[in-house]
């Protein structure tokens, strides 16, 4: 079966600035901070261009995007919930520096947030 | 790109990995020139003509991308297809049984 | 699972160190941090263990007569000698070495004859396979040799992962404990290529946890690596591998482990730090003691920490095989009813060397002897490593960089472990390896800008003061030589130093280039000589040890902190 592409939300991806990110993913949408979001993420990276992040969430997510506050681009994925689909995720995203990790979790038109900082060093000297 | 797929309480569990080079496009080369943005945009899994995952990926994913994911309504035995598309409109897409 | 006090206070004068009351149903001893001391040592504890915020005045952060003082214990006794560094030269003369596996073992075995070996179970939190000349010349196969005469029944690590990674199973399969980690799984990609894993679905290197029936009571231990072994050493040697404290996992397995294996207790054997320790005892339920080790604090008693569900106990047994931990667990009708614990301090001089170890131990060293027992040079005043900013023997090392490098400053890491020379002592190949001998000991010379020396001292603040412990990794600062700062720790990141001038007074100009020489580089291998050939060379052209100035940085808003002395 051909495959149908074309729904990459280039401009959210493209935006340079998180606010902008956020608001090209997903326009004015309220935010509300949530614990209900289990946000696995290392509070020190091992390496800061594989920084392994796993999100899972029992709420009826129609989606769940991940962005890094300081990258030059934020936004690093989205992933579209399918009705067959669980909402328990995890990809490998790059941090040019130490910044905090924001996860928004779209539900009926409500998004919620859970946030973590995520240390990058240059590592060494240990005790 | 490689595929594990297992069956779990009821839910399939999907780990892939993808060789891509997810260049960001502000990387230069060995003479200082940028190396033109070159990354996955999509990744799409289907089972039995449903959708059963759909990500956009961007410049901020790592090289050779790891992702993992679960759907239900499947069983050990059947076949999905899992592909990818990237900026330049390169894809790959492939059928693989889940154990 | 609900603890109540139980514990007994400490410090009678004329109570025999080590008669421990046998009042619990399961005894645990704990061993951590040995640092591959095989033989007796003396081992300074830190003068300067700062701790702000909630770590103000809180164990481990209290030194000399605040920890004395915390705990009752009465000053110029054996136990005042052993947890805290009150006239120590005097007290080491007086009570003599600490440690020492021949010695180790005689009190193991009497805390299990006594009590019941079947009710007795040895636990070792790791940073055993290394620390001395033969465990890096045996790739830490001496220490497993020890450890399995010992009768060491579990362990978890941190330093054993600077040995590469086949080194790392074999020496696990001549172990004959077992070797548990929570927190250690197998990377993906390597998964991919069908790298060897415990578990291939969850992704974990080795076994997270094992049950052990004590005087029929099932007690859980799961191992806790340190979690930042691929940051705070070189991950070259274990590619595969990846860590992190993991509490959310660590929360699902604890809950998976009382839903399903009907245990009476559930242990944590932990190379966290005592201050991620503390942090994960309130964030994680269900765990009934924390058995600590990593930061090397000798705390006399468990802090015990409230959570969600009960409480967590909390220890630390210091280092250099200094102490043995007995902690004995009284059950009732939920759980644990009660506990004792002592942190018991092994004196060399008051145990007697056990024959059969003392020829293990003879055996292991007798290639290397020649090497070991090479005088260098005298200690004119005490040698020691210890202390959040700096150490003695820190300068030492230090000097001897800038000395055989000529250059204008030096770098040299803040780890825990190194004995302790007293003045007038001659110091040896064995002491000089006591402080540097890691599979990473290559030296450099190179040009760094004002900018990064900032850089380095900035990042590395961070992982002693950062607010948070989990952003910590447990390690002191970086020794400096050549060059004074202030440091304000409660600053946040990329703040915390200033003043930065070189020991002419020349104040340090970020855009400048200065030539400084180090060890021990975690990303790369350098290409200089290994350390201890750097320091044996000066200590040789010294003859006499005299420290003119030892590199320690002004503190900026410390104000008085029980943790300085
Ligand atoms: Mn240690
Ligand atoms: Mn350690």
């Amino acid at each position: 079966p051909r495959v149908v592409w074309a729904s990459w939300n280039a401009s959210a991806f493209s935006a340079e600035d998180i606010n902008l990110a956020i608001s090209e993913t997903y326009g004015d949408m309220p935010i509300s901070d949530s614990d209900a979001i289990a946000l696995k993420a290392p509070s020190i990276a091992e390496n800061g261009a594989v920084v392994p992040i796993s999100v899972k969430t029992n709420l009826p997510v129609e989606s769940i995007s991940i962005y890094v506050e300081k990258n030059p681009s934020p936004l690093a994925c989205k992933f579209n919930i399918q009705s067959r689909m669980a909402a328990d995720v995890s990809a490998r995203i790059r941090m040019g520096e130490t910044s905090k990790i924001i996860v928004l979790a779209q539900a009926d038109g409500q998004l919620y947030r859970t946030t973590q900082e995520v240390k990058v060093t240059i590592g060494g000297c240990g005790g | 790109m490689k595929v594990k797929a297992s069956v779990r309480d009821g839910m399939v569990l999907v780990k892939m990995l993808m060789k891509h080079p997810m260049e960001t496009g502000r990387r230069k080369d060995k003479n200082g020139e940028l190396i033109p943005g070159h990354y996955i945009t999509e990744v799409k899994a289907t089972h039995n003509d449903d959708i059963v995952f759909h990500g956009e990926l961007g410049p901020a994913v790592s090289k050779d991308p790891y992702l993992s994911f679960s759907f239900s309504g499947a069983n050990s035995g059947d076949m999905f297809t899992v592909s990818w598309v990237d900026n330049k409109g390169e894809s790959e897409s492939s059928e693989f049984a889940i154990r | 699972a609900g603890i109540l006090p139980g514990c007994i206070s400490l410090g009678k004068q004329n109570e025999d160190l080590y008669q421990v009351a046998n009042v619990g149903d399961v005894r645990l001893l704990h061993i951590t941090d040995t640092h591959a001391q095989l033989m007796p040592v003396y081992f300074r504890e830190p003068t300067v263990n700062l701790g702000f915020g909630d770590a103000f005045g809180r164990p481990p952060h209290l030194v000399n007569d605040a920890l004395l003082n915390y705990f009752g214990i009465q000053p110029d006794t054996p136990y005042a000698h052993a947890y805290t560094a009150l006239n120590f030269t005097d007290a080491a003369q007086l009570y003599g070495r600490v440690g020492g596996f021949a010695h180790l073992k005689t009190l193991v075995d009497l805390m299990r004859g006594e009590f019941g070996p079947d009710k007795t179970m040895l636990l070792d939190g790791g940073d055993t396979w290394q620390g001395s000349g033969t465990a890096l010349w045996t790739r830490g196969r001496d220490m497993v040799d020890a450890c399995n005469l010992l009768g060491v029944d579990i362990m978890t690590g941190h330093w054993e992962f600077t040995y590469h990674s086949e080194e790392v199973r074999a020496n696990i399969e001549a172990f004959n404990g077992e070797f548990v980690a929570q927190n250690i799984k197998v990377k993906e990609d390597a998964l991919f290529d069908g790298a060897e894993a415990f578990d291939e679905f969850t992704g974990h290197a080795f076994k997270p946890y094992v049950v052990k029936t004590l005087n029929g009571r099932r007690v859980a231990v799961v191992g806790q690596a340190f979690p930042y072994t691929p940051i705070a050493n070189p991950q070259r040697f274990i590619p595969d591998w990846t860590f992190g404290i993991n509490p959310q996992d660590l929360q699902e397995l604890v809950d998976s482990i009382r839903e399903t294996e009907s245990v009476d207790a559930v242990v944590l054997l932990s190379h966290n730090g005592m201050d991620v320790d503390l942090k994960l005892a309130a964030d994680v339920s269900g765990i009934d003691a924390i058995l600590g080790g990593h930061t090397h604090d000798g705390v006399p008693q468990p802090i015990e920490v409230t959570n969600a569900k009960g409480k967590t106990l909390v220890t630390n047994a210091g280092s250099n095989g200094k102490f043995l931990g007995v902690l004995d667990l009284k059950f009732g009708q939920n759980g644990i009813e009660s506990y004792q614990y002592r942190l018991l301090p092994v004196f060399s001089d008051r145990l007697r060397a056990d024959p059969e170890m003392d020829q293990l131990i003879t055996n292991i060293r007798a290639p290397y002897l020649d090497t070991l027992t090479e005088p260098l040079a005298t200690a004119s005043s005490l040698l020691y490593r210890r202390g959040n900013f700096n150490g003695t023997f820190d300068q030492v090392i230090c000097d001897a960089l800038r000395s055989v490098n000529d250059s204008q400053i030096s770098l040299s890491p803040g780890f825990r472990w190194g004995t302790t020379i007293l003045p007038g002592q001659s110091i040896t190949m064995e002491n000089v390896l006591d402080q540097t001998c890691i599979t990473y000991p290559e030296t450099y010379t190179r040009e760094m800008s004002g900018a990064d020396l900032k850089l380095i001292l900035e990042d590395v603040a961070d992982n002693l003061f950062n607010s948070d412990p989990y952003y910590q990794q447990g390690g002191d600062m970086v020794r400096v030589g050549g060059l004074d700062y202030r440091i304000d720790p409660k600053a946040g990141f990329g703040k915390r130093i200033d003043s930065m001038q070189l020991d002419n007074g020349q104040s340090i100009d970020l855009n400048k280039n200065y030539k400084v020489s180090g060890w021990a580089t975690v990303g790369s291998q350098s290409e200089g000589e290994p350390i201890w050939d750097t320091v044996a060379t000066y200590l040789r052209d010294q003859k006499q040890v005299n420290l003119e100035k030892v590199n320690s940085p002004a503190l900026k808003n410390v104000g008085s902190n029980p943790g300085l002395a």
